[in-house]
């Protein structure tokens, strides 16, 4: 193997700072939107034609963006946000945009699995509209909610991997660049690895806080 | 207390307009545990749910409490609302939470304080008899205990009203006599007007003390349940009270009788309140001379009043049969012959209500 320790540890701690950070705005974005797609949609608390038209293809059209284009199309605008285009940080920029609208469909799908009859009666309780959201679908939702943002999580690790398109460093990039690009089977091999267990981590935190929250069967 | 007036409901379904609710005027009474019975679709889901406007009416208004909910302000409706307690055939309850926090969630969104919240949620639900499940979860509880933390969650902002949507539907008879007799209860001990819709005749005769026959969006009959259940006037009314309190006898045993012997008429008496203490048969067979066989009766109770059916077979000759007539028309007892078109054969595989006596 080629590569030192050094670049390895160092390609651990940039996957690391782009899953969570890109997770936390990521997550936020998701959510909001997630929401807005829900209650806003024909029938619902905040039924809105408007909103919902507008945001629904929005969504549809970031999610069809392959992430190396979406990655390079909005430089100018990564550039406005964080300075640069270049580097680890500039790459959650992209990241964020595209797991912000994936997570938006899995938490749309969440909340949609709570039962109407919830809503009624939070409804017939006198409950506001924000008080339905906070108090009743997403708690109610929460169990299905984790096991959303566990899988965008796993999404997001496997989009770092295109982030050394801008610089972005990661263990996908020492994959390619010193395993792929220059046949160092060993380097793919400890990546993957470091990779595989990665996953497979979060996977079981996730499993275990589902079931920690849920109280049915 | 509740008063539809003109109420409406119409929506659009692939372009046909359903009538959902249809004029509807009704008014139930401060105190009245009121039952609106009818078949699926009949609309009576609509009519509950516009007394908290869970739908609007397209047409007409709900008085609820002398207020015209339709003009306040959604805030003004939302403090409405916490007079107008409302529990689901589903229980609708929250299963990401506890008895205690489920209970507590009415006052928990208005703000009330954490103390008074405690005292208040121990309060109602040591009255639906559930101390002991404060902190289970919803999933871990039965069907019957889950309705009870329904309707603990609907008492704990101390309403004037109680909506019932369909509350016992989802249980077993037994538990449904338990969820009926609380209900009693609440009304008699808080002092809360009860609205029951039902799709059971038989939760109609154990609580309520008016009720309404719905069919396609309309009120077709009227009454206290006294009346309702001995003299029905539609042919729905007639069937639903039918399915609890049954007063016919097989077509094939009433066949049977007619060939046995012609000189025989069959009748049919009604008696109600007191007239069930009338020792009437035996006397009849005193005072005349004809012979008579029990074929049927029952008796059961409503609001409290005795109200038995009797199928009785008169043999004798027809004068004097007809003395016997106007002798039971005279103790006040309703009495009509039983004709074979009127007398259509029926399954009458199990009794389960009232004290049948074959005679």
């Amino acid at each position: 193997m080629d590569v030192s320790r050094e670049i390895i540890l160092g390609a651990i701690w940039e996957t690391l700072y782009m899953v969570s950070i890109g997770l936390f705005f990521g997550a936020t974005l998701g959510l909001i939107l997630g929401i807005t797609l829900v209650v806003t949609r024909k029938g619902h608390i905040l039924e809105n034609r408007w909103v919902f038209g507008i945001v629904n293809p929005i969504v549809n059209i970031f999610r069809s963006i392959p992430f190396i284009i979406l990655l390079v199309a909005i430089i100018p605008f990564t550039r406005l946000i964080v300075g640069t285009a270049i580097g680890t940080t500039a790459a959650i920029v992209p990241l964020v945009l595209h797991i912000g609208p994936y997570i938006s469909r899995l938490i749309e799908n969440s909340l949609l699995e709570v039962d109407e009859g919830i809503i009624e009666a939070a409804k017939a309780m006198g409950a506001t509209p924000w008080q339905i959201i906070r108090k009743f679908l997403i708690p109610e939702a929460f169990p299905s909610l984790i096991l959303s943002v566990t899988t965008a999580t796993i999404g997001l690790i496997g989009a770092t991997a295109m982030a050394g398109a801008v610089g972005g460093g990661g263990l996908g990039d020492v994959a390619i660049t010193y395993g792929y690009q220059r046949f160092d089977e060993m380097t793919i091999l400890v990546t993957v690895i470091l990779l595989v267990a990665f996953v497979q981590l979060i996977q079981t935190i996730g499993n275990r806080l589902e079931r920690h929250f849920r109280h049915s069967s | 207390m509740i008063e539809f007036i003109g109420t409406s409901k119409q929506y659009r379904l692939d372009k046909k307009i359903i009538k959902a609710l249809d004029h509807i005027d009704l008014k139930v009474n401060k105190g009245d545990i009121f039952g609106v019975i009818g078949f699926s679709g009949a609309g009576k889901s609509t009519l509950i749910r516009t007394v908290n406007l869970l739908e609007t009416p397209t047409e007409g208004k709900v008085i609820v409490d002398g207020k015209d909910l339709t003009t306040l302000s959604k805030r003004q409706l939302r403090e409405e609302k916490k007079n107008i307690g409302m529990i689901f055939q589903h229980f609708n309850l929250l299963s990401s939470k506890t008895v205690f926090d489920n209970v507590a969630m009415p006052l928990t969104l208005s703000g009330v304080n954490k103390r008074e919240i405690e005292k208040r949620v121990n309060e109602v639900l040591k009255f639906v008899g559930l101390e002991s499940k404060t902190t289970a979860y919803i999933d871990q509880l039965s069907g019957g205990q889950k309705q009870r933390v329904g309707i603990a969650r609907a008492l704990v902002t101390n309403p004037k009203i109680l909506l019932c949507d369909e509350a016992t539907s989802a249980l077993d008879p037994q538990t449904t006599k338990s969820i009926l007799e609380l209900l009693k209860r609440v009304n008699i001990e808080y002092n809360i007007t009860i609205l029951i819709i039902t799709h059971e005749m038989e939760v109609i005769r154990e609580i309520c003390n008016r009720v309404a026959v719905m069919e396609n969006g309309q009120i077709i009959e009227t009454g206290n349940v006294l009346e309702i259940f001995s003299a029905p006037k539609t042919k729905t009314t007639r069937d639903f009270v039918q399915s609890v309190v049954r007063d016919e006898i097989p077509q094939s045993i009433y066949e049977q009788l007619q060939v046995a012997n012609p000189n025989e008429r069959i009748f049919k008496l009604k008696f109600i309140g007191v007239d069930v203490g009338q020792p009437i048969v035996s006397e009849v067979v005193k005072k005349f001379s004809v012979d008579i066989n029990v074929l049927f009766g029952n008796i059961t109770e409503l609001q409290k009043i005795p109200f038995g059916n009797l199928i009785i077979e008169i043999v004798g000759a027809d004068t004097e049969t007809e003395k016997v007539v106007q002798f039971i028309k005279n103790r006040n007892v309703q009495i009509e012959e039983v004709l074979a078109n009127g007398c259509k054969p029926r399954n009458y595989s199990g009794s389960d209500l009232g004290n049948p006596i074959y005679g």
